[in-house]
């Protein structure tokens, strides 16, 4: 039990690390980086050591950093994989697309999982690229810096938050609201669609999609306003002087320039929508069923992940859960690698 | 009206394009441009010269009302486009700007848009769309008074970062002789450039006089010498002589012009 419960942090650990190292990967080598060649350059520094040998340690430094940060992504997939394997073996790719799950039967299928975690980002970041683009157009363009600096700085707060309490007051706010207020609203005009039709619940998909649009539209927010801060003031005086409004420059030229780190904004957000464990558990309804109703409760893989590691008494059930983990990693790395092609197809011909 | 103006005046035999009077220009508690009293005549290329800090960049933006932009940044007096002062509390500065266009130091291509919406871009900026075919007669003709035409006209739909240096500058040109402005204020248009370049963006202001009241604002005086007609002193922000290009370097009436044309300081 020991052993699984090891195993069992490694697991969730990988739903939270996983999407965020995969996105912010390169962040955390360049983050890292600098840290080490401080300490190599004051070191070398210190000792006096030839500004050649310098050069050198500086060198081992970086590839040190870059490959440990390698090793451990190769390592937690490999490790992931070995774990997963009976399942693998006993479900084949079945196990993508059957929705039951069935601990009495043994019977694991990740469909729902699946779809609850697709679909409560994708509510999230439909929510929090608009309201985080348009808070962060507000802040860098628009407000007075006498408003944008406390503005700024409350929503770097929010960040700091932790999930647990957004969970909670999720639960007993949130999930109210919606239930009384919100649902019943879209029911009562968009009702003829089929996600908004159905019993309403106050937990479900549509209030952990709201949840988790809350807890990542302050990254949204920040990287967008400091993007669209770091256009050059020239290229506003540029569309200015040719006779452009405030909005008609913001549209024209800031907009279209800061759109690449917008969109990384939005995808290093959709990581941690994709990974977020602790809240979305609290208000989806943890519920392994896919409805077409964004009311009806659902399940995401990290929820069902934290919920059953525990009471995971057969090898087979470990085994389904693991990998289930690996699922969100090569989830996580394709939104990624979408993420990077993307950039790289759509963004980069008209870069210089 | 100065007896420096008066000069000036009828140095050009023109009517007067564009007029600062008692104009004062501010960074906060700075005084950057001290009761400047200047006029541009129509048609007429006029440079403004003067020592590094002296306050030519503060002087051209506040005539299409471009200093307001900087944070903190305030002004005094009147200039006056046609007769009618553009500091009036109607008028609206963004309608000014699309009379009055800028070319500045560095060239600014929008780096997202290609060359043709590049030099599109201010016409984008009306409302109305324009047709495709119009657009097209506007970019190549713009192009073309830009000499940029010949050089780029196979490759409209490129970046317009992707050219040199001196095309981005004569692009930025074409940008801004698009809306068709009635006057074009250049800071220092050639500062970045190579010496073809330069040429290049010389010959260009001998043609655009024709069309346009020119501000050439140089730190070069064998530019100024080459390509005014009239000249303006600037320094530490006052206006210490303005008159016709060759009596200002041939015989300056103040002792600071002298000083300044003959390398003596700035
Ligand atoms: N954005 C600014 N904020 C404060 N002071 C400025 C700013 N821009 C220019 N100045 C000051 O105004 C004066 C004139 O500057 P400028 O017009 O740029 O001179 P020039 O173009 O002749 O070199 C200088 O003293 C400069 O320090
Ligand atoms: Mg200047």
């Amino acid at each position: 039990m020991k052993d699984s419960m090891a195993k069992a942090d490694s697991g969730s650990a990988s739903g939270e690390v996983g999407p965020a190292g995969a996105a912010g990967g390169g962040e955390a080598v360049a983050a890292a980086a600098p840290g080490d060649l401080a300490k190599a350059a004051e070191l070398g520094a210190r000792v006096k050591l030839p500004v050649a040998a310098r050069g050198k340690i500086f060198e081992w430094a970086v590839y040190g950093a870059t490959g440990a940060c390698i090793a451990i992504i190769a390592g937690l997939f490999i490790e992931l994989l070995a774990n997963s394997w009976l399942s693998i073996s006993t479900f084949g790719l079945s196990f993508l697309w059957t929705s039951e799950w069935n601990p009495v039967t043994n019977q694991f299928g990740a469909l729902p999982f699946i779809y609850g975690t697709i679909v409560s980002s994708a509510i999230a970041i439909l929510l929090a690229s608009i309201t985080g683009v348009m808070a962060g157009a507000f802040l860098a363009e628009f407000s007075p810096p006498r408003l944008a600096e406390p503005l700024s700085f409350v929503i770097e707060l929010l960040a700091a938050v932790p999930s647990v309490v957004y969970g909670l007051w999720g639960l007993f706010v949130l999930g109210p609201v919606m239930r009384d207020y919100i649902e019943p609203f879209l029911q009562r005009y968009f009702g003829f669609l089929p996600i908004f039709a159905g019993t309403i619940y106050g937990v479900g998909m549509l209030t952990a999609g709201v949840i988790l649009a809350i807890m990542i539209v302050p990254t949204v927010t920040a990287i967008s306003r400091d993007v669209m801060r770091a256009v050059p003031n020239s290229q506003r005086e540029a569309i200015w002087a040719l006779g452009a409004n405030r909005w008609q420059g913001f549209r024209m030229v800031v907009l279209p320039i800061a759109r690449p780190g917008i969109f990384a904004a939005c995808i290093l957000a959709l990581g941690r929508a994709l990974g977020e464990t602790i809240a979305t558990t609290m208000v989806i309804g943890n519920r392994p069923a896919i409805a077409a109703s964004l009311f009806a409760p659902g399940y995401t893989i990290s929820s069902v992940i934290a919920n059953e590691f525990t009471e995971a008494t057969s090898q087979v059930y470990l085994s389904a859960l693991l990998e289930l983990g690996l699922l969100l990693f090569i989830i996580s790395v394709i939104v990624n690698g979408l993420a990077r092609l993307l950039l790289w197809t759509i963004f980069r011909p008209m870069e210089s | 009206m100065t007896e420096q103006e008066e000069r000036g005046r009828r140095a050009s035999g023109m009517s007067d394009k564009l007029a600062a009077r008692h104009f004062s220009a501010y960074f906060g508690q700075l005084r950057a441009i001290h009761d400047v009293n200047l006029t541009f005549p129509a048609n007429v290329v006029t440079a403004i010269i003067g020592p590094s800090g002296c306050g030519k960049s503060t002087l051209v933006r506040c005539l299409n009302r471009m200093h307001e932009v900087v944070p903190g940044a305030r002004t005094e007096g009147e200039v006056l486009l046609d007769g009618e002062d553009i500091y009036a509390p109607e008028i609206d500065p963004v309608q000014v700007r699309r009379r009055i266009g800028m070319v500045f130091q560095k060239p600014t291509p929008f780096p997202t848009m290609s060359i043709e919406d590049n030099v599109s871009a201010g016409l984008r900026l009306n409302g109305a769309a324009l047709k495709r075919p119009e657009r097209d007669r506007i970019v190549e003709r713009s192009l073309r008074q830009a000499a940029l035409w010949e050089e780029v006209k196979d490759r409209l739909r490129r970046p317009g970062a992707s050219l040199s240096g001196g095309q981005q500058q004569r692009l930025c040109v074409a940008r801004a002789l698009a809306v068709e402005p009635e006057v074009l204020l250049m800071d220092e248009p050639c500062s970045a450039l190579d010496p073809i370049s330069t040429a290049r963006i010389e010959e260009l202001l001998f043609e655009l006089k024709a069309r346009y009241t020119i501000v050439l604002v140089t730190h070069n005086m064998q530019q100024a010498a080459r390509t005014a007609d009239l000249t303006a002193f600037l320094y530490g922000g006052d206006l210490i002589e303005f008159g016709n290009t060759r009596q200002i370097f041939t015989t300056p009436a103040r002792r600071e012009t002298e000083d300044y044309i003959t390398g003596r300081f700035g």
